[in-house]
């Protein structure tokens, strides 16, 4: 086997692949033959590399030079100069946006600077399909050492002790949840992999199973031996065929290797993983509804207790963990809870991987210790607003989190910060709002969500959240009333505490977040009848300005509804209970004759 | 495949593959090994420089060195090539001239391995003059 | 057993662990309103989704509130079931129920009797604050239910009857969030789907949405007809339960009463279908000692065992659901059509009405009813035997309307000759009556000895799946009693897998059997009230001189006069059925 002097890393993520990451591989590969350089460039399909706001990425190691926004057409130019004349090809550097210069190594881009990569540490560094790679930066060696050093009591104080909390939303501590799950007495249990990711804009589960399916079946086969399961099932999504494939041909891997099946090195311990596909309901990610679609009937949750940990799958003691807690499982076992219970804040340790999303520079994925603050998160890594517009507002936690202001920007991250300033920590998604935000219709966006990802089970949630949505519609249409906000609060009170599952306990905190701390734009809708941000289509007004209107007849020739009216060389007029506000006068008349209030 | 039968075996397959990403992993954290950069640009490869990290990449794997040997463009010394930069963990970088195979050597044996310094150390201030 | 403490309203608490906080509450007189929540005690069943969320209630350090039909008590647990955010909290979601639910209680079926109403009523809505689009779906009508799902609340009880209770799997919540509704799969039809029409979604639905199809004008429309003759036959169950429309005690057996107000109603012979389950006895009885005496010779072609085949759900759900057992019931058709077969051919011709001229009307407890009586077997000439089957509701409602004061009625007899029954007639209204009646005839012309004792008590109760072996002088009778189609799919797979053991088996749709039926007055969730029915029915059979079907002196008449004997080739063709493959 050839151990080859230069390593170009094609991002194989679902992003860069739909940007024609495929072809950029292939043409790579093409010419490093043609150069006759097959001996000692590698390409290397990875998993993601997080900075997606610029992909397809290329990096060439060594020398961490990181090629962005990469076309097929490229290939020949980085192989013939790059990888034979040795300079780097310029025009596809990164650029930094604050300072302009080139960052040839990826090493200096503030993007990964105060990044710390536990869960994403083999994402864009390894090739996910092949096992060797994984397993030559210790991969299965945790697994190893729990079946071979530790009894499932050690390996789950070991667990506790490292502080790790559920990464889908709860924070639910890990290792008790494990511990819980081994004291259940049965027959059989099972590990359960909630890769549901579903909040919008998030793609932090996916991202690890296309670039590291293995470090979670490693770790359900350590929890698998904690709880005393042979059977593990990974939920996930059909709108995932990427990390599907790439986690069936792990399983193969696996089992062909004897690291998955039976008596696993040696030890006389079972485990082996099966798939089952959801159909991408959000509220399946609660875990009772995950079962009962696991189950084959409707996926809706069900009261708790009893907790899955008790009685989950097929009435079984089932321990239910998402995708980026179980990759960090491996790391501590290796490391140590002590190394792991260093990173973070008091009671959030380690890590967290963000999806950040928005009006920011840098879209992608990140990885940050907890106790980073939205500041450094947003502004060095996400590298600020874009078009240097004012940043308003930070939404995380997923749908069902807060809209934090500026006033929150310097709060480290943790779990029970988040809850404190009126947001949650969820998943992990994470989007910037700038000035031209309403957020109003932000929340009338998140509610539209909930509004179709709700089960339609209880009532609070299934009616509750059409009558916010409805109240809310009438605010940006400019019907709405000053005690409509009252009713809005006192509505979104009620369902959050009667609603059956944490989707309709927290669906209506985007209003109360945005009602809390934006309140005067909801006042402004409702008083004044106007959106501050312009959003809001049905409380602008298109009108002419008479002195700078020449009659040119164009804004009449162009708008769809005949709404304007006017003699040749005479100021034109609109006629405001004809127009239906798409802005064709307003983009076509040359004169800036048409203004918009 | 022959399955992986116990901890030792998967231990050994571990051994056997890490030498495939070891290149990513030292330019995860090329501060903590020896950095080699060798001028490749067209005066460069003219003077033999391709010849020249050729060897490093050979000797220093061969040795069980743990470095991280890239091409740089042209340094400006180009009266000197093949030129290469050394950079041993926390020191700063040195660059020496006229490179061939049995510099390199006494790069490899010397200054690599031992820390001493030896002649053919192309002064910083010229290059500061000449960037 | 272990108890536990708690306080529930300031008051100290001593209960059970692992009882919810709903029952918790009930056990010291706290009634904690519900919506979605029904539980039958001694059936077993339970509804409790904890999806309408109006019996929330306050737990000292619960971050949100508790739902108390679903959240177990806790030792020390602090609770308070009408605080003021309680009491917002239940408003407030019933407020948004309402939004979303039609407003015409005025003219709605159920007006009166609906949950929904009632809970409104209870918690003092005067106003909806949240008001806002409603959901609307395509009415769906069968032959015997209409599904008017605007009306759906969500409550799943018709889901849980339907899947765990039936196990027939047809109603089942479907779209997501607002559009959420429970419908059969693709939102078909009813009539398209396996609904066995046994109408225990109706008779637990909470509001309008689910009701039986209303044929009191047709009725009306015939008495009105003076060309018509209007027969009526009712069933044993009726005057177990119609007393309740008109606020009498569960339990009050009206048999007087119901001859009275149909007399009055204009039908001009008012029958019993209980003379027609007598007739019954006689054809299946018969047909499962041939079974028997031939399997007992060693034929290899009889199957055992034999099945009832009175209920109508029951022969769908088999047609549908084991078709492949289609020879195993017995072929007698339901008292109803029996009934309905001999008024139109026997009874006519006594009186010289033409077939087309005489309309039967019958009084039943259910709503398959309707279906059985359209079924193509069961008419001649597109003329049916039976014409319109009224639900034990809908005769109460038509009696109201015809200003009748059911209540000083004076108790009068049945016409002769389908009126008069034995007490095994009467008993067929109740889970287990079937076969006792059966085994009351069977008994006597099996041994030729008469019976010493009557009342079989292991055949009655209320245990979903029973047995017990009679002894047929010295050949021990071996038989199963099932009601509730979950139950019946129990013992037909046993069948199916060839380890039944028993001869003959007893198989009735609704739990409780007939007196439970879909057409019988609501319930509400309270079992007590089909227990006095049952106990109602056993007291009519014991008040009876005669008990035993074949000794009933007009049933031997019909035989003399019309018949011949039983399971002869008229008996045959007039009283017998074939079954359909529904697959």
């Amino acid at each position: 086997m050839t151990d080859y002097k230069m390593h170009l890393l094609v991002c194989g993520g679902t992003g860069c692949k739909a940007a024609d990451s495929d072809e950029i591989r292939n043409s790579l590969k093409y010419w490093i033959e043609q150069t006759g350089m097959e001996d000692d460039a590698q390409v290397v399909f990875t998993g993601c590399f997080g900075f997606c706001e610029k992909g397809p990425i290329v990096k060439v190691l060594p020398g961490n030079t990181f090629y962005v926004g990469v076309q097929p057409g490229d290939a020949e130019e980085i192989v013939k100069e790059h990888l034979v004349k040795g300079r780097p090809v310029q025009r596809l550097l990164y650029t930094d946006p604050v300072t302009k210069e080139e960052i040839s190594d990826s090493k200096g881009m503030e993007f990964y600077k105060k990044q710390m990569r536990i869960a994403l540490r083999n994402c864009g560094f390894i090739n996910p399909e092949n096992i060797e790679e994984y397993i030559s930066r210790d991969g299965y060696m945790a697994l190893g050492k729990c079946l071979t050093e530790l009894s499932p009591q050690e390996v789950i104080s070991e667990i506790k002790e490292s502080g790790l909390r559920g990464r889908g939303g709860g924070g639910f501590p890990t290792g008790l949840k494990w511990e819980i799950t081994n004291k259940s007495e049965a027959d059989q249990k099972y590990v359960v992999c909630n890769a549901d990711e579903g909040d919008p804009g998030a793609f932090m589960d996916r991202s690890i199973l296309e670039g590291d399916p293995h470090s979670i079946i490693e770790a359900m086969a350590i929890c698998g031996y904690c709880i005393g399961a042979d059977k593990g099932l990974v939920y996930i999504r059909a709108e995932y065929p990427l990390a599907i494939e790439r986690l069936k041909i792990a399983l193969n891997q696996a089992r062909e290797y004897g690291l998955l099946g039976e008596d696993i090195l040696g030890t006389g311990f079972n485990f082996d993983i099966s798939i089952r596909l959801g159909a991408g309901a959000f509220v399946c990610g609660e875990e009772t509804a995950l079962i009962h679609s696991m189950e084959g009937l409707r996926g809706e949750p069900t009261f708790k207790p009893p907790f899955p940990s008790v009685s989950g799958y097929l009435g079984k003691p089932t321990n239910v963990n998402n995708v980026e807690t179980f990759a960090n499982v491996p790391v501590i076992i290796n490391k140590g809870a002590n190394w792991f219970n260093k990173i973070g804040t008091e009671k959030s340790k380690g890590t967290k991987v963000f999806a950040l999303a928005g009006k920011i520079n840098n879209i992608g994925l990140i990885e940050v210790p907890m106790g980073t603050t939205l500041r450094e998160v947003i502004y060095d890594i996400g590298g600020g607003i874009k078009d240097g517009k004012e940043f308003k507002s930070v939404q995380t936690g997923g749908p069902s989190g807060g809209c934090l202001t500026k006033d929150f920007l310097d709060t480290p991250i943790d779990y029970d910060n988040l809850i404190a300033a009126g947001s949650m920590m969820g998943s992990g998604g994470m989007i910037v709002m700038d000035e031209d935000d309403c957020m109003v219709s932000i929340a009338k966006f998140y509610l539209e969500f909930t509004l179709e990802e709700s089960c339609g089970k209880c009532s609070p949630c299934r009616i509750g959240n059409k009558r916010l949505h409805e109240m809310l519609d009438k605010i940006t249409k400019g019907e709405g009333e000053e005690k409509d906000i009252e009713r809005l609060k006192m509505l979104s009170h009620v369902i959050k505490d009667t609603s059956l599952c944490g989707l309709g306990q927290s669906s209506p905190n985007p209003v109360l977040s945005t009602i809390a701390n934006f309140e005067d734009e909801y006042l402004a809708h409702v008083n004044e009848k106007k959106c501050p941000s312009g959003q809001c289509k049905d409380l602008l007004k298109y009108e002419v300005v008479e002195d700078l209107c020449t009659g040119c007849t164009l804004c009449f020739r162009n708008c769809p509804v005949g709404a304007i009216t006017g003699e040749r060389r005479q100021p034109h007029y609109i006629d405001q209970s004809i127009c239906i506000k798409c802005g064709v006068c307003y983009w076509k008349c040359k004169f800036n004759a048409i203004k918009l209030s | 495949m022959t399955k992986i039968k116990t901890l030792a075996d998967l231990r050994k397959i571990k051994e056997e593959v890490q030498s495939k990403i070891k290149l990513r992993e030292n330019s995860d954290h090329p501060e903590q090994v020896v950095q080699v950069k060798v001028g490749m640009a067209t005066c460069g490869i003219a003077s033999g420089a391709k010849e020249t990290m050729k060897y490093f990449v050979d000797e220093l794997e061969q040795q069980a060195i743990d470095a991280v040997v890239t091409q740089t463009g042209c340094m400006g010394y180009c009266y000197a090539e093949p030129t290469v930069e050394i950079t041993l963990p926390g020191k700063e970088p040195v660059v020496f001239g006229y490179v061939n195979k049995d510099k390199a050597e006494e790069i490899i044996d010397v200054y690599i391995k031992r820390g001493a310094l030896i002649d053919g150390i192309i002064p910083l201030a010229f290059r500061t003059i000449d960037d | 057993m272990d108890t536990i403490q708690l306080t529930i309203d300031n008051k100290p608490v001593v209960v059970k662990k692992g009882i919810t906080i709903l029952d918790a509450a009930s056990s010291v007189g706290i009634h904690i309103p519900t919506l979605c929540h029904m539980k039958l005690d001694d059936l077993n069943i339970e509804n409790r989704p904890g999806g309408c969320r109006i019996c929330v209630v306050e737990v000292e350090g619960r971050r949100n509130l508790a739902p108390a039909c679903c959240t177990e008590v806790a030792d020390g647990m602090v609770i308070n079931s009408h605080s003021i955010r309680v009491i917002n909290a239940r408003q407030t979601v019933l407020e948004l129920i309402l939004s979303d639910h039609p407003a015409d209680c005025l003219i709605c079926a159920k007006s009166g009797k609906c949950e929904l109403q009632d809970m409104a009523h209870h918690l003092g809505i005067r106003e909806i604050h949240y008001k806002g689009e409603q959901s609307t779906y395509r009415e769906d009508t069968s032959p015997a239910i209409i599904r008017d799902v605007d009306k759906c609340i969500m409550c799943r009880r018709c889901e849980m009857m339907c899947n765990e209770v039936q196990t027939v799997g047809v109603l089942s919540a479907i779209n997501r969030g607002f559009n959420a509704v429970v419908s059969p799969a693709f939102e078909m039809n009813l009539d398209h789907s396996v609904c066995t029409y046994c109408g225990q979604c109706v008779a637990v639905c909470p509001t309008g949405a689910l009701t039986e199809v209303d044929q009191t004008a047709q009725v009306v429309r015939a008495l009105s007809d003076p060309t018509k003759t209007v027969v009526v036959q009712t069933a044993p169950a009726v005057r177990a339960a119609l007393g309740e429309e008109f606020d009498m005690e569960p339990g009050t057996l009206v048999t007087g009463k119901l001859a009275a107000s149909l007399r009055r109603l204009g039908f001009n012979y008012v029958f019993d279908t209980d003379f027609a389950a007598d007739l019954t006895i006689m054809e299946e009885g018969t047909e499962m000692l041939n079974r028997l005496s031939r399997f007992l010779e060693g034929d290899k072609n009889v199957k055992l065992p034999i099945l009832t085949s009175c209920c109508p759900a029951w022969v769908k759900f088999f047609e549908h659901q084991f078709p492949q057992l289609n020879d195993i019931p017995s072929t007698a058709r339901s008292p109803q059509q029996m009934f309905g077969s001999i008024a139109k051919t026997y009874f006519a011709e006594k009186m010289g009405i033409d077939r087309e001229d005489l309309v039967v009307v019958s009084i039943m407890p259910c709503v398959a009813k309707k279906y059985e009586c359209g079924r193509d077997e069961f008419k001649v000439n597109e003329n049916p035997d039976v014409d319109y089957a009224i639900t034990t509701r809908e005769l109460a409602g038509l009696i109201k309307l015809a200003n009748i004061d059911f209540n000083k009625l004076p108790n009068e007899d049945f016409d002769l000759p389908l009126g008069e029954s034995t007490g095994a007639g009467v008993i067929f209204g109740t889970t287990g009556g079937v076969i006792e009646a059966a085994v009351r005839t069977a008994y006597e012309l099996y041994t030729k000895k008469p019976l010493q004792k009557l009342d079989f008590h292991e055949l009655r109760g209320m245990e979903g799946i029973r047995h017990a072996t009679i002894d047929f002088a010295g050949f021990p009778l071996k038989i199963g009693i099932a009601h509730g189609l979950g139950n019946a799919r129990k013992l037909l797979e046993k069948i199916e897998s060839g380890e039944s053991e028993f001869h003959a088996i007893e198989i009735m749709s609704c739990p409780g059997g007939c007196i439970g039926g879909g057409g019988q007055p609501y319930h509400h969730g309270n079992a007590e009230i089909l227990k006095k029915r049952q106990m109602a029915l056993y007291q009519e059979d014991s008040n009876k001189t005669i008990r035993k079907s074949h000794e009933n002196p007009y049933i031997i008449q019909l035989y003399e006069e019309f018949l011949g004997k039983p399971m002869s080739e008229k008996a045959h063709h007039l009283l017998h059925t074939e079954y359909f493959d529904r697959t």
